[in-house]
Parts: structure tokens; sequence; C-alpha cells
């Protein structure tokens, strides 16, 4: 699928979070995507960067404006070097959290999305990947 | 770091969130407005969130906590101005924000506020002036 535009945040910090947050806000505007559309994918992008953070002990993501035939979409992927997730049924639950959230952040940003997915293994760290589609 | 402003109208307190907060801000808005709570005893808290193009399950939480703390320290809290855009997603998230009023905008909410607290905005009652 060719990417037609790339670029990489840190996420060290809870400033980094909301830098995040802005970067994918402009894409999705650059994207023509609507009011509704651009406030899903920043959320979403911001629940898998706190957990990147709080969770995952810091990391990146990387954003892609990626192109499938006529339609252009916003991928990013989140990726920290934590402890994983063991159970990782468990931790899409709704609900179920290990910390102090409401164990909403990754189902919601399943929701939020047209494309998800996660990849974990504990001791080695964690990479969620998420679409939407203009 | 920035605190977040808290007027004070009478024994309301308000609160105008204007900027993308990272998470210390936002807990530092709990703790501030508790306190303030506690020291006026404020009666009703107004938070305008009309500014914010986003409210994520932190950002959620965190309302939530100010309201139940509004509450066991017998203030009523009033969430004014969400935006169409941010009410949708936060649906989709699985975020309800439960036990929390809301109202469309600041006129609305001190309406709301005055009449589920019996108390006015206005200066005169903090100084204790009847009519
Ligand atoms: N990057 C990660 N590394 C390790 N564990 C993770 C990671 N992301 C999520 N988890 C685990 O999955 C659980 C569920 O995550 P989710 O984002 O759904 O909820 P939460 O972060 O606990 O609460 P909320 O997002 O509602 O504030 C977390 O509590 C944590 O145990
Ligand atoms: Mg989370």
């Amino acid at each position: 699928m060719p990417v037609l535009k790339t670029d990489t945040l840190p996420i060290r910090t809870d400033g980094d979070v909301v830098l995040v947050r802005q970067a994918v806000r402009n894409l999705a505007v650059e994207l023509k995507f609507g009011l509704v559309d651009q406030t899903k994918i920043v959320t979403a992008a911001s629940e898998l960067a706190r957990n990147t953070l709080d969770y995952g002990g810091g990391g990146s993501v990387r954003l892609e404006v990626i192109e499938d035939g006529l339609k252009r979409g916003l991928r990013l992927t989140f990726e920290d070097t934590g402890p994983g997730i063991a159970d990782i049924q468990q931790a899409m639950k709704d609900g179920f959290t290990s910390g102090k959230g409401m164990g909403l952040g990754l189902g919601g940003a399943k929701r939020l999305t047209h494309e998800f997915s996660i990849h974990s293994e504990v001791g080695v760290g964690t990479r969620v990947m998420v679409t939407r589609w203009k | 770091m920035d605190h977040i402003p808290i007027l004070q109208m009478g024994r309301f307190l308000l609160v105008s969130i204007q900027v993308d907060m990272h998470d210390r801000q936002a807990m530092t808005l709990q703790d501030d407005l508790t306190d303030r709570i506690a020291k006026t005893g404020a009666r009703g808290v107004l938070i305008d969130i009309s500014a914010l193009e986003l409210v994520d399950s932190f950002i959620g939480r965190i309302i939530g906590t100010i309201a139940a703390m509004a509450r066991v320290l017998d203030a009523e809290t009033v969430v004014v101005g969400m935006r169409p855009a941010v009410a949708i997603t936060l649906v989709e998230l699985g975020m309800e924000l439960p036990g929390i009023r809301t109202a469309l905008n600041v006129e609305r909410g001190m309406t709301l506020l005055t009449v589920a607290t019996g108390e006015t905005g206005r200066e005169a009652a903090d100084a204790g002036v009847e009519d």
C-alpha cells in the first residue's frame, strides 16, 4: 500500500501526548476529514499514546498517510519496548484496567477506527496499529 | 506548569478550559477545584469545555472525579458547551459521564445551578446580603 507521507514522534512525557494529538489533528485536517472523523482519530490516538506512556514506559508513534486505490487514510503505529500484555483478550475488554483507568482505551480506539491490530509479547513490548479511512 | 484559572461568582466556581491540557495539568485542576470548593463553601461548579476539541477517557475520568468530590462537599457540578463531535466520540469511546449534569452553554448552566442549589452566582450572595 503506497505511503504518501510519514513521520515519527516520541512519546516520553505527557507533553508528548499533547503533541501527538496535535500532529494527528493536523494530518486529519490535511486529509480533509470531517470534524467528527477528526475527533475520532485524535481521541483514539490520545488513548493509545497514553497507554504507550503509562504502561509501555514510553515509546513512539509513526504517523502515515496511506492510499488504497481511490481512498486515503491515516495509519498510526504505536510502539514500545515495555512489559507487554500477557492476556490481550482481557486487556481489550471494556472496563479492564491494571491501573486506575476506566479500561476504555483499547476497546475505544478499536471502535473509533476502521482497522485495529495489536501485537504484544511479554518482556518485549507492544505494538498497536490503527487506520481510519477518509 | 500553568494552572487553569478558577473564577468565583458568588457561591459558584467557574472554570473555562481553554487549552489542550496535558494529564498533569488536568490532575492539578482537579486538586485546585476541590481545594477551592472546600475553602469557599461554593455550592456550584460550572465547567466550560466549549473550547475542548476532545475529551478522552482520562479527561472524562477527571471530570467525573471533580463532580464526585464536589458532591461530597455539597456542591453541584454542571459541564457546559460540549461540542457535538466530542459528544459523538465520547459515546463511541464507551464513556458516559454518569451523574454529570450538562447544559448547552454557560447561561443555561448557570440557570441549572441556580435551580439546583437555590443560590445565585451574584456577588450579593457572597456578602450575605438579603433582598
Ligand atoms: N502499551 C501497553 N503495554 C503494556 N500494557 C498495556 C499497554 N496498553 C494497554 N495495556 C494494558 O491493557 C489494559 C487496558 O488498557 P486500556 O487502555 O483499555 O485501559 P486503561 O488504560 O487501563 O484505562 P483508560 O484507557 O480507560 O484510562 C491496561 O490497564 C494495561 O494493563
Ligand atoms: Mg488506556
